[in-house]
């Protein structure tokens, strides 16, 4: 398959990691942000052909992973009304809430239903004026443009009937809480090449700058995420620290400037919570105050739908690096893709299911 | 950001589900939930030898005679396909269920559970499409049932089969019987099947039309015991994909298995699809693949054997059986490094990016 093998290549795979072990001199903790690049180094094993001193941590970017439990329950409760229709990107199904999960609310009589775009979600609510059609609108910078544009577009079309569940998250600003954490080991970031697609990557500057981190913007294939650590360990080798472009083929400075535009013109940045990390001051998006109309958490009347996360699992130092998901007691064992007890498990690009799903046996071992 | 700061460093986790107390559409897709129905509900409460066994088809011996016996559900939807529809599908199915087992299939049952309103000339295809794949199997419909419920209650049409067959005396196929050294072989791509029903349900085009690959495999199978009865087992992997069915024989044989990601033949056009849509082909329904366990000794013969039959034209062998972690198939990547190859929990669900 064109523009895909050329990146699966086994010679120049091997090329990259020898160069790699060729430059590294000291160990080094980097951080792949996106849990596509997470599933990409477990699926093919890349951590086997990195030298010992590069240790890879997986971050928080994993879309599924990080949607508050409140905003699950709220989607839940949502999905249970009889007028309503809840539409979803498929992999939220399956993540619990407190008590139930989205697939439970659909078995129980709940109008659940799949989306592969948000704009299907439009065209379901035009089919159904009767019903109330809610999107789960959640995801990165990847998935705001489109979001922003199913909402553009109902507004537009003066649907009255439609509305998003919103739970965005940035970026950047999550990186910069990893980094001033006094107990960051982080020394090098690839940064996720969707969302840069999306925004370019002027705004890492900043961190680059107040925090002396190189940062390389990967893509998601075994030679992209190679070539994003060498460019890594040539940049700490050499005691640099500044952003470059690994994923070119996508990835320009300043991004996609209409999809920006739309997302600017739907959404403002607010706070926001992560799962399995909490809070993060501006790293969020809220649709604005003239689309209040298709914000579902005003629309319907969801505030004493709350739920804080009971301590249990120790994704909390899987996120930020300080463990591996297999130094977790309960990995594998009470924690396992069908009965998740953190979040990292939830998603097949969560850092715990994606070693649960192709790592068990170096586990075993 | 302090106060960000210190939640950071006290993450926490939800609590984990109560066990589920509704049947979820997961429990139907051939996964990790359907086996644990079958494990904690249906095996207990129906227990005897011949069920026990947990292969495609059960085999009990009366009055001398070994006899075959499958039954199968469909309820696809869309009900016609590129390659195939509900019709073709229920006899292909249930053919290939018996010819797992080395069944000759004599005789099938059809019966009907139709939705009020159904367009009569939707029924009359479909009924057709049963005729001819059955003809075309060698295989008679001697029995059937028609039910109708209330628009709504159903999905258009859902057709259940039963197949009998015979099974030639001292031929034992069974996933438990895997021993170390043996080879996996593989009919050919896999994929197309379910592929061809997402791409058509959700409206995908490609630059080709891909078909779904449902066939009947019996004339492959005999090509297959003619060079030999001394076959470990067959199954054909159909919902929950190559990998599901792998797990099962290894788990039941309690061996381990290495395959080699580039010996398994995937189409172009599927592999494309799959990127598309985040899914991993291993994990896609087929509905004309048969995989094989075989002594390492006779794996070439059969092989060849497979590849002069038109079903089996890209047979490879794609692994082989290994002492090591009982019931975990892992994989060579074409880098050199090694994966799990694990067993789904419920259905493959897009991903959101």
């Amino acid at each position: 398959m064109r523009y895909i093998d050329e990146y699966r290549d086994a010679r120049i795979a091997r090329q990259l990691a020898k160069e790699i072990s060729q430059r590294t001199t000291q160990p080094w903790v980097l951080m792949e942000i996106c849990g596509g690049q997470t599933h990409t180094i477990m699926r093919y094993g890349l951590d086997e052909l990195l030298p010992k001193h590069i240790e890879l941590v997986h971050g928080p970017g994993c879309p599924v992973c990080v949607t508050p439990l409140e905003t699950i329950d709220r989607a839940i409760a949502l999905a249970l009304r009889p007028e309503v229709i809840l539409v979803s990107y498929g992999d939220m199904l399956r993540v619990p809430g407190s008590s139930s999960d989205l697939f439970l609310a659909k078995a129980q009589g709940g109008d659940v239903r799949i989306a592969y775009s948000p704009l299907e979600a439009v065209k379901i609510a035009r089919a159904n004026p009767d019903r109330k059609v809610v999107f789960l609108a959640i995801g990165f910078e990847t998935t705001a443009p489109p979001n922003a544009m199913a909402a553009w577009q109902a507004k537009r079309e003066g649907l009255s009937n439609f509305s998003m569940l919103v739970s965005h998250v940035l970026v950047p600003p999550a990186i910069r809480a990893l980094m001033v954490s006094p107990q960051n080991r982080v020394q090098g970031f690839i940064a996720p090449g969707h969302v840069c697609t999306v925004m370019g990557f002027q705004e890492y500057e900043s961190l680059t700058r107040d925090f002396k981190v190189p940062i390389v913007v990967g893509g998601f294939e075994p030679v992209d995420i190679l070539q994003s650590v060498l460019m890594l360990v040539e940049q700490l080798e050499g005691h640099q620290a500044r952003v470059e472009n690994q994923y070119v083929r996508s990835v320009s400075y300043a991004g996609n400037l209409p999809a920006q535009r739309v997302m600017e013109e739907v959404f403002e940045i607010a706070d926001q919570k992560w799962r399995g990390i909490g809070p993060i001051p501006r790293s969020g998006l809220r649709l604005r105050e003239e689309y209040a109309s298709f914000d579902a958490s005003k629309v319907f009347d969801l505030q004493l739908i709350t739920a804080d996360e009971p301590a249990e699992c120790i994704s909390a130092q899987v996120l930020q690096g300080l463990r591996k998901p297999t130094d977790c007691p309960a990995f594998g064992m009470r924690c396992t893709p069908e009965n998740p007890l953190g979040a990292p498990m939830v998603s097949s690009e969560g850092a715990c299911a994606a070693y649960y799903h192709y790592r068990r046996h170096a586990a075993a071992d | 950001m302090g106060d960000a700061l210190k939640t950071i460093a006290e993450i926490s986790c939800p609590a984990p589900l109560p066990a589920k107390d509704a049947i979820l559409l997961g429990h139907g897709s051939g996964g990790k939930l359907s086996a644990e129905l079958v494990r904690d509900l249906f095996l207990p409460a129906f227990f005897n030898p011949a069920l026990s066994r947990l292969d495609d088809q059960a085999i009990v011996n009366v009055n001398g005679t070994r006899i075959a016996m499958t039954t199968d559900s469909f309820v696809v939807k869309p009900l016609f396909f590129p390659g195939g529809d509900i019709g073709s599908l229920a006899v292909h199915g249930t053919v290939n269920d018996l010819a797992m087992g080395g069944a000759t299939p004599l005789f099938l049952s059809a019966a009907f559970i139709i939705e009020e309103g159904l367009p009569m000339d939707t029924l009359q295809r479909v009924v057709a499409s049963l005729r001819q794949a059955a003809d075309a199997a060698g295989i008679a419909i001697i029995t059937g049932d028609t039910k109708v419920v209330e628009k709504g209650s159903g999905d258009g049409i859902f057709i259940n089969t039963t197949g009998i067959g015979i099974v030639p005396d001292g031929l034992e196929l069974s996933a438990n019987r895997a021993r170390q050294g043996d080879k996996v072989l593989l009919s050919g791509s896999i994929g197309d099947h379910g592929i061809a029903i997402l791409a058509q349900r959700e409206g995908l085009e490609f630059e080709t039309t891909i078909q779904s690959d449902s066939v009947a495999l019996h004339g492959l199978v005999a090509d297959m015991l003619r060079v030999t009865h001394d076959l470990r087992c067959m199954r054909d992997p159909t919902r929950g994909g190559l990998s599901s069915t792998l797990n099962e024989i290894a788990e039941q044989s309690h061996v381990g298995m290495e395959l080699v990601e580039s010996a398994i033949p995937i189409r172009e056009e599927v592999r494309g699809a799959c990127e598309l849509l985040g899914l991993d082909p291993l994990y896609v329904a087929n509905e004309g693949k048969l995989v094989a366990i075989v002594p390492a000794d006779v794996a070439e013969r059969v092989l060849t054997a497979m590849r002069q039959n038109p079903l089996g034209e890209h047979a490879q062998i794609i692994g082989t059986v290994t002492a090591g972690s009982p019931g975990l198939v892992t994989m060579r990547t074409p880098l050199g490094t090694t994966r799990v190859v694990d067993m789904l929990a419920g259905d493959q669900l897009p991903r959101i990016c």
